[in-house]
C-alpha cells in the first residue's frame, strides 16, 4: 500500500434540522469548525489552510477572506472549492496536495447551510435555465429520474432494486441518532408505495434538504500522529468533471467516478473488494447503483443482485453508508458529501459506538455534484 | 395533461445576442443549431466557439428534426410551480439526428413511450412561446 498523502486528524458535525431560524450559514461554520479543532485537539492559532464551499449566502464574493476574519484566522492558503457534493472529498484531497506543496501545514475544510422557511428562489443564468428550464426541467429530481429510466432499459434493473438501496439506508439511520429519520425506518415497500415525484423516481429515493455542517481537519500525516486522535490517512484520490447539465452527460448510465475511483484504487494500491466500509454519495439510489457498478463491485446491470447478496448494516459483509447515508441522515447542502467523509473517519477509528464495522482498515469515500457530472474518490486508511 | 399549455405560467428562456437564433427560429416552430466549419461536428446549446475543436466558424443550420428518445420522465411534482397545472407531463433527452442531445418536451402520443423511440420536431406553444417540443413518431 502506498504512503499516507496527509491524515484527517479531526471531525465535526452539526446534528442535521430541517429549518433554521435567524441562524447565518457564517454562524453555523463557526460551530462546527470549533468542533473540528478541538476534535483534533489543535489551537486554533494551528491552522494555516482553509477551504470553504462557495455557499454563504451573506457573502457572494471573497468567501474565505469572510470565513477567515469569522474565525479569527490568517491562513497561508485560502480558497473555495466548487465541486456539489464533491466539494467535501475535493476539499479533503486539496488539503493534502496544498500542505505537500509547501502552502501550509494543517487545513481547515468546512461546509455549512441554514435552511429558512422562505428562500428566494436562484437567480441563475446558465444553459441549464436557458434550456432545460423552458421545457418543464427544473431541479435535481428530474435529472436523475432521467438517469434512472436509462439504467432500467439499458440493465433491466427494477424499481425494487432501486428501492433496496434507500431501505438500506433507513435501515443503517436507525443506528445514528442524530440522523434525519432516526426512528422511522423505511422498508422496500414504504419506498415502492412513496409517491411518484417524476417517474421512475419515488419520494424516499431522493435526499430531504436539511440544514448541517460538517468539518474536517487535515494536517501532514507526521503532524497527526502527535495529535489527540489516531490520524486517519488519506492514501488514495482521484477527480474527474465531464459536464453540468444531464443533456451534455457522455453516458447515462456511468460516471466520472468510474475513472475517480480507478485512479484512488491505483494510488493507494488496493481493489474496491478490498474496503471495509463503503461511504458511497447517495443523493439518489440512481447514484449508488450506479457507483457500485462503476467502482467494479458488480458487474453492469448487476446491482440489485450484489445487493439482495450482502448485508449493508456495520454487522455485515459489505458495510455501506453506516451513518444512514445522506438518505438516512439527510442532505445539508453541500456539506451533505463531507458526511460520508466524517462517518470514515469515526470508523476508521474504532469511534462509531453501536454502530462500529468489524474490520475497520479501508474506506472508499466517494462525492458527486450536479447530475454524476462532478466526481471524487477517497481512499482512507486506518492508522 | 388537459391544460393549454400556452396558459402556463412557466419560466421562459434567459436569451443573449448569442443564442437569439435559435430561439427566433423556435418562435417560426424551426429547430436551428450551430455546426462547426473547422470539425463539421453540430453543436447545442449555442456557444461562441465550438466545445469539440474550439473553433469560431460556428453557422447556424436547421435541423432534420428528427431525433431519438435517450431517456424520459413523466414529471408529477415539478420543480417550478409554474408547470403544476400540466402535471403530469413528459421531458425526454432527445438525441437529435445531427448528433447533440437537448432535453426538450414530449408531447403524447397514442402508445405508451419507450427509450429508443423515434422522434419528431412539433414546435408547441408553451407559456406563451412556441419551443422545440418534440412527438413520437407513430409506426
Amino acid at each position: 500500500m502506498s504512503r499516507s498523502k496527509g491524515a484527517i486528524a479531526g471531525i465535526g458535525e452539526l446534528k442535521p434540522q430541517r429549518l433554521t431560524q435567524g441562524v447565518t450559514t457564517l454562524e453555523m461554520i463557526a460551530e462546527v469548525s470549533r468542533l473540528a479543532v478541538l476534535d483534533a485537539g489543535l489551537e486554533p492559532a494551528a491552522i494555516d489552510g482553509l477551504l470553504v464551499g462557495p455557499q454563504v449566502g451573506e457573502t457572494p464574493q471573497h468567501v474565505p477572506a469572510t470565513i477567515a476574519e469569522y474565525l479569527g484566522l490568517a491562513p497561508t492558503m485560502a480558497n473555495v472549492v466548487d465541486l456539489g457534493g464533491a466539494s467535501g472529498a475535493g476539499m479533503v484531497w486539496r488539503a493534502a496536495a496544498a500542505i505537500e506543496a509547501g502552502m501550509c501545514e494543517t487545513v481547515l475544510c468546512v461546509l455549512a447551510n441554514n435552511r429558512e422557511e422562505a428562500a428566494p428562489r436562484s437567480p441563475n443564468r446558465n444553459p441549464i435555465r436557458e434550456f432545460d428550464v423552458p421545457f418543464g426541467a427544473s431541479g435535481a429530481n428530474i435529472s436523475y429520474a432521467l438517469l434512472m429510466q436509462a439504467h432500467m432499459a439499458e440493465y433491466g434493473s427494477t424499481a425494487r432494486d432501486f428501492a433496496m438501496i434507500a431501505a438500506a439506508a433507513r435501515a443503517n439511520a436507525q443506528l445514528n441518532p442524530d440522523a434525519i429519520f432516526f426512528g422511522k425506518p423505511a422498508d422496500v415497500e414504504a419506498v415502492l408505495a412513496s409517491p411518484m415525484i417524476a417517474s421512475p423516481l419515488h419520494l424516499l429515493e431522493i435526499v430531504m434538504p436539511v440544514a448541517g455542517g460538517e468539518a474536517v481537519v487535515v494536517t501532514s500525516a507526521g503532524r497527526a500522529r502527535s495529535l489527540r486522535k489516531p490520524p486517519v490517512h488519506l492514501l488514495g484520490a482521484g477527480e474527474k468533471v465531464t459536464h453540468r447539465a444531464v443533456s451534455q452527460a457522455p453516458s447515462l448510465t456511468s460516471g466520472p467516478l468510474k475513472s475517480a475511483m480507478a485512479r484512488a484504487f491505483r494510488q493507494s494500491g488496493t481493489h474496491a473488494d478490498e474496503m471495509d466500509l463503503l461511504s458511497l454519495y447517495d443523493c439518489y439510489t440512481i447514484m449508488v447503483a450506479t457507483t457500485i457498478k462503476d467502482a467494479g463491485l458488480c458487474a453492469p446491470g448487476q446491482f440489485g443482485a450484489w445487493l439482495n447478496d450482502h448485508d449493508l448494516s456495520h454487522k455485515g459483509d459489505k458495510p455501506l453508508n453506516t451513518h444512514g447515508g445522506q438518505l438516512g441522515f439527510g442532505q445539508p447542502d453541500l456539506a451533505g458529501g463531507m458526511t460520508h467523509v466524517v462517518e470514515a473517519v469515526r470508523q476508521l477509528r474504532g469511534e462509531a459506538g453501536e454502530r462500529q464495522i468489524g474490520k475497520a482498515g479501508l474506506a472508499l469515500v466517494t462525492g458527486n455534484g450536479a447530475t454524476m457530472s462532478e466526481a471524487t474518490a477517497l481512499v482512507l486508511g486506518a492508522a | 395533461m388537459s391544460v393549454d399549455l400556452n396558459t402556463l405560467k412557466t419560466p421562459g428562456p434567459t436569451i443573449t445576442a448569442l443564442t437569439a437564433p435559435f430561439w427566433d427560429a423556435a418562435a417560426e416552430g424551426r429547430l436551428t443549431i450551430q455546426r462547426c466549419e473547422d470539425c463539421g461536428k453540430a453543436v447545442f446549446y449555442p456557444r461562441p466557439i465550438c466545445p469539440h475543436c474550439w473553433g469560431r466558424r460556428l453557422v447556424w443550420k436547421d435541423a432534420s428534426g428528427r431525433g431519438r428518445l435517450k431517456s424520459f420522465s413523466e414529471v408529477h411534482k415539478p420543480g417550478h410551480p409554474g408547470w403544476l397545472p400540466a402535471a403530469p407531463y413528459v421531458v425526454g433527452l432527445v438525441e437529435l439526428a445531427e448528433g447533440p442531445t437537448m432535453l426538450s418536451f414530449i408531447l403524447p402520443g397514442t402508445q405508451s413511450l419507450h427509450i429508443g423511440a423515434m422522434l419528431l420536431l412539433s414546435p408547441t406553444a408553451i407559456g406563451g412561446r412556441i419551443l422545440p417540443a418534440f412527438k413520437p413518431v407513430e409506426p
